[in-house]
């Protein structure tokens, strides 16, 4: 019991550390906005490591990932706006670069996929519903059939 | 509701998880045999990004994009540090041999004297060599590793990106082709450098 305390306790440690922490060393960046500085890590949230698959800027140790970095600390610096470091982006590594595409033919069902899901889920279940309830009278026919069926299958059994 | 419609709305119902698993498996089969880390160029049919980069051998020496400019070629981003640079290496000399103009793109290399070294030891098979030490002039081409191969136009344009090595294969079936026929245009046209929009 102590046992599970003690893991759950660590547990409890691990989930409250800063998730930055194994990622790259941010102190290097200095600013002298905080709304830059609140900008820039913003960005490096939401831009994607064109080398790693699937990990922000941020928390990416590859030299590509520091190198991007840099480079929105140097956009973001001269005053450049999200949309404009975005755009700068993707314009040179395409829509994997930003960890929110946009809405095209191609990421359509990115954005539709789980609200589908959601309908033909409503639909599947109204139909059961529907059915168990249609099933669950009798017809005068069905009833008289049914106690035809009573009757013979004892007969059957011999 | 009649005992018909009932019927084949049951059908329909019992059907469309079928149908929904048959996508799926569709899907994921061609996932199996897409390669992830290949991304499409953002850059193909554009013109190449304005840059300026010191000469390799020579750093008082600066390029610009002008010099990607006025014949179809093909810009190939190598560094040291990558043994698959090392492996397209030989091949290269081979294109170059057969009169195909290649620039080199050193790309973020440990030293330059390194870079230089393995020009001078594996042979050159570049007419231009671009040293991009920071790696900035890579990140306006779109570069997220080594080697790399760009096809450019004689306007200037990127035509292809080829990510991984150049070999036997690759061109016989895709850069080649696509070289010979800008070759081809370019031969015809006679120096044309106007840009088409």
């Amino acid at each position: 019991m102590s046992h599970l305390l003690r893991l759950l306790a660590l547990l409890v440690l691990l989930a409250m550390l800063p998730s930055t922490s194994h990622g790259a060393n941010l102190e290097t960046y200095q600013f002298s906005d905080p709304a830059k500085e609140a900008l820039f890590r913003e960005l490096i949230g939401e831009l994607r490591c064109p080398k790693c698959q699937n990990q922000a800027i941020a928390d990416s140790d590859a030299p590509l990932a520091k190198d991007l970095r840099d480079q929105t600390y140097t956009m973001v610096q001269e005053g450049a706006t999200k949309q404009q470091v975005i755009d700068y982006m993707v314009a040179r590594y395409g829509d994997f670069a930003h960890y929110q595409p946009p809405v095209t033919a191609a990421t359509l069902i990115l954005w539709l996929g789980p609200l589908a899901l959601l309908i033909i889920g409503a639909l599947v279940i109204s139909v059961i519903a529907r059915q168990r309830r249609d099933s669950s009278e009798l017809t005068a026919e069905e009833a008289a059939a049914l106690a035809q069926l009573r009757q013979s299958s004892p007969a059957q059994d011999q | 509701m009649t005992e018909q419609t009932s019927a084949s709305w049951r059908w329909a119902v019992l059907a469309l998880p079928l149908l929904a698993f048959l996508l799926l498996v569709g899907f994921l089969l061609r996932g199996l045999f897409s390669d992830p880390t290949e991304l499409s160029s953002a850059l193909v049919g554009k013109p190449v990004p304005t840059f300026t980069v010191p000469d390799i051998y020579d750093t008082s020496v600066i390029h610009s994009e002008q010099a990607l400019r006025g014949r179809p070629m093909l810009l190939n981003v190598w560094a040291t540090w990558c043994p698959t640079c090392r492996a397209e290496h030989e091949y290269l000399n081979q294109l170059a041999a057969q009169g195909v103009y290649i620039v080199g793109l050193n790309y973020k290399d440990d030293s330059r004297s390194k870079a230089v070294d393995w020009l001078n030891t594996l042979g050159d098979p570049y007419q231009l060599n671009l040293f991009d030490e920071s790696g900035r002039v890579a990140i306006e081409f779109g570069v997220y590793g080594a080697p790399e191969t760009f096809v450019i136009d004689a306007a200037g344009r990127i035509r292809y990106r080829h990510v991984g090595d150049v070999n036997e294969r690759v061109w016989q079936q895709v850069i080649g082709p696509m070289y010979s026929e800008l070759m081809a245009d370019y031969n015809g046209t006679n120096i044309s450098m106007e840009p088409q929009s």
